[in-house]
């Protein structure tokens, strides 16, 4: 390291923001990895334009934090919790990286997340599902920006039974992530006065859905609730549209379905189908000019996972100057204490299990002549407010709330 | 081997070329020795291990000819069992969870074995593929793998309970000797004549039949052997990752060490190292760069171009080489 550089940095922190002596920025840069699927089934959620919005960020912020680069590092983790852990022990190992974003399959997230802990750097989640991931697998040493399977089952599941939907028919994944689904939406339906009134489990993973969706047809619920995800959902939401359930009057409900999934699928096929968002790009005027930026680089409107991506790597380059240090903690503490306001979230704060609450929206696909154009999908029906949406710290099992 | 030769200038010959072959392998250890001084040690470990893997895999397909479409099952079968036993107990030493992985994986191989080997060629394939499955929907529903998310923070642990594994460098010896064992092992099995028999089989299994061997209890041990080699690199692989995950167990496994042992050269004892180190080394160095989006295609096109124009593999053909030129 050179010394001189090094002593001046400090001088200059420590003339900044007084009092914080330990402040200082490791190896002269702020080192990002981005960590994400960027050739399998989660590329077009987070994926390549994932880092492009990450790009963005570090561009919209200068380049440089105090007078110190911020340098890009990018892998491809297929998904493989191995390849994940791997390549985020190299990073840290090698190359000194401060922060690992992006971060889509749980079981990568959580392998990933452990190492962040043991090594004491920061990774902030914007792609991954699991609530588990703030709850009994929480650390420190992550936030989970964006979304969660909580939101997505109970925001969804409250929202419609309040609108009148009440009988539901659930259609489940055979596995772990699958009955965790079915289990939040069944409380949720019931707390609210609604009913269960059949549900069938498929094995994981399923593509021929023709019995299931015969069924639902068959059990006269008004809402049939798709507790699966990826390409399970795809199948089934196709299906679906085949036997014509739309139009034979019962409603479906995504649990965990995304913009991408909406616009591969088409509005024929997904027209009417309720879900819950943390962010649609046409939201408000300071996320359409944001997604329209995002469009002009990449062709395609983003993602929540990719708006999240921005939001989140922002949040931390502020913090980063803001502190003059890129250690985890000072880091952490300092997002926390800021609430988030941006193109993203209102508001949005980061609790001390690491989760990011935010409003979440209830949304429709929109019929393809509502539509005005390819990305122009979802009618906003409700905001979830934030304390609603997510999971409570009472019910929280993360140590860091307990302890 | 020319037909004038005297039997003792064929001893020389067999003497010297088992002292090349010795000095070769005097030579790999201490290559791996220094190794993780020049690079990174987790990634050579995690080398080693599919190397275990593979070398396990080819022990079955390139000396006893059996394709074994199921090995997923058995790496993970080894993962799961020892990243089960040391995060739940945690007075348990590393060594003895491994061992109990490794003997898990071995039985999971007999049971597997004593059905698989009734059969022949592609059955003999379709049946391991199918046992695996099974295994997969086992291990993605049963309570203590974590299904979808894995099995996380395996504890390091301590070497007989005095060595700490805690340290990148400590864990890579540890691994190495690991390694060494398992690849000298089937070095053993090859050369012993016991071998001899497999490849008897390999080349005509009725011919060795009419010989008066019993070829089942051949094929089944070689079976239990090489399962419980695979488990025994599963069970490494989870103390090195320190998780065990759902990607062990699924058939895309069984189809990557298909490709490196193909790659480095089936029926030779170097080639699933070789392929297992270029494999894994493509995947790395491909990940990160801007050509990430293409690992899959690349390799499946380095697959093709194997397949199609040398089939042997690398190693396989490197032998060749020299057997033409420098016999």
């Amino acid at each position: 390291m050179n010394v001189i550089k090094y002593s001046t940095l400090t001088a200059a922190a420590l003339l900044l923001a007084p009092g914080l002596a330990q402040a200082e920025i490791s190896g002269d840069a702020v080192k990002i990895g981005y960590l994400a699927d960027m050739s399998g089934t989660y590329r077009d959620l987070a994926g390549p334009g994932g880092l492009e919005a990450l790009n963005m960020a570090i561009e919209d912020f200068g380049g440089e934090v105090n007078g110190a680069p911020i340098e890009v590092l990018s892998a491809d983790d297929r998904n493989s919790a191995d390849v994940g852990a791997n390549t985020v022990r190299g990073w840290i190992d090698q190359d000194d990286v401060d922060l690992v974003a992006g971060m889509v399959a749980s079981s990568v997230t959580i392998a990933v997340t452990n190492i962040l802990e043991q090594q004491d750097k920061l990774g902030i989640v914007s792609g991954s599902a699991a609530s588990s991931i703030t709850n009994e697998h929480c650390t420190p040493n992550h936030i989970h920006w964006v979304y969660d399977t909580y939101p997505m089952a109970n925001g969804t599941a409250k929202a419609i039974v309040d609108e009148g939907g009440d009988t539901w028919f659930l259609l489940t994944a055979d596995y772990a992530f699958g009955h965790a689904l079915e289990s939040d939406v069944e409380t949720v339906v019931k707390e609210n006065g609604g009913e269960i009134v059949g549900k069938v489990r498929h094995p994981f993973p399923t593509s021929d859905f023709s019995s299931y969706i015969l069924q639902a047809q068959g059990s006269g619920a008004k809402i049939v609730g798709l507790a699966n995800a990826g390409s399970d959902t795809v199948n089934a939401l196709t299906t679906a549209s085949q036997f014509g359930l739309v139009q034979s009057g019962q409603t479906l409900a995504g649990l965990l379905i995304f913009l991408n999934d909406v616009q591969a699928l088409g509005l024929d096929v997904t027209q009417g189908l309720q879900l819950t968002t943390g962010w649609y790009w046409d939201m408000d005027d300071e996320s359409r000019e944001w997604a329209n930026r995002y469009y002009e680089r990449t062709q395609r409107m983003p993602t929540m996972v990719q708006a999240g991506i921005y939001s989140s790597t922002l949040h931390y380059l502020n913090a980063v100057a803001e502190t003059g240090s890129d250690d985890a903690a000072t880091v952490r503490e300092q997002m926390a204490a800021t609430p988030v306001n941006d193109m993203f979230a209102d508001d949005g704060r980061i609790r001390e299990d690491g989760r990011m609450v935010h409003d979440m929206y209830l949304v429709e696909v929109k019929s393809p002549s509502e539509s005005e154009g390819e990305w122009d999908l979802y009618e906003i029906l409700r905001t979830i407010p934030a304390e609603e949406a997510f999971r409570p710290l009472s019910e929280s099992q993360c140590s860091l709330v307990k302890g | 081997m020319a037909m004038s030769d005297s039997p003792r200038v064929t001893a020389t010959r067999q003497r010297s070329a088992r002292r090349r072959l010795g000095l070769l392998y005097v030579g790999l250890i201490v290559l791996g020795l220094v190794a993780p001084f020049v690079a990174y040690p987790v990634f050579l470990m995690k080398i080693l291990c599919f190397a275990l893997f593979a070398s396990a895999f080819n022990l079955l397909l390139g000396f006893a000819g059996l394709l074994s479409f199921g090995h997923a099952a058995f790496l993970a079968t080894g993962a799961y069992i020892t990243g089960f036993l040391l995060s739940t107990y945690p007075g348990l030493t590393p060594e003895l969870g491994i061992l109990i992985g490794t003997l898990g994986s071995a039985v999971l191989g007999m049971l597997f074995g004593i059905l698989a080997i009734r059969r022949q060629g592609i059955y003999f394939a379709m049946i391991t593929l199918a046992l695996a499955q099974m295994m997969f929907f086992f291990f993605i529903q049963a309570p203590f793998t974590g299904g979808e998310d894995g099995l996380h923070g395996v504890p390091r642990g301590k070497l007989f309970g005095l060595f700490s594994l805690q340290s990148n460098l400590a864990l890579y010896y540890f691994v190495f000797a690991v390694f060494v064992l398992g690849f000298a092992l089937i070095q053993r099995t090859v050369h012993s004549p016991f071998g001899q028999v497999l490849k008897a089989i390999r080349e005509n299994e009725p011919r060795a039949v009419s010989l008066g061997y019993d070829t089942d209890t051949y094929k089944l041990v070689a079976f239990v052997i090489s399962a419980g080699l695979a488990g025994l690199a599963g069970a490494t692989k989870t103390l090195v990752f320190q998780l065990a995950s759902l990607g062990d167990a699924h058939w895309h496994m069984s189809g990557e060490v298909i490709l490196m042992t193909l790659l480095g050269g089936v029926g030779t004892l170097l080639g699933p190292l070789v392929g297992a180190s270029l494999v894994i080394g493509l995947q790395h160095q491909l990940s990160q760069s801007p050509l990430g989006d293409w690992v899959s295609v690349i390799l499946g096109t380095i697959f093709v171009l194997c397949v199609l124009s040398f089939r042997s593999g690398i190693i396989g053909e490197l032998q060749k080489l020299v057997k033409r030129n420098f016999k």
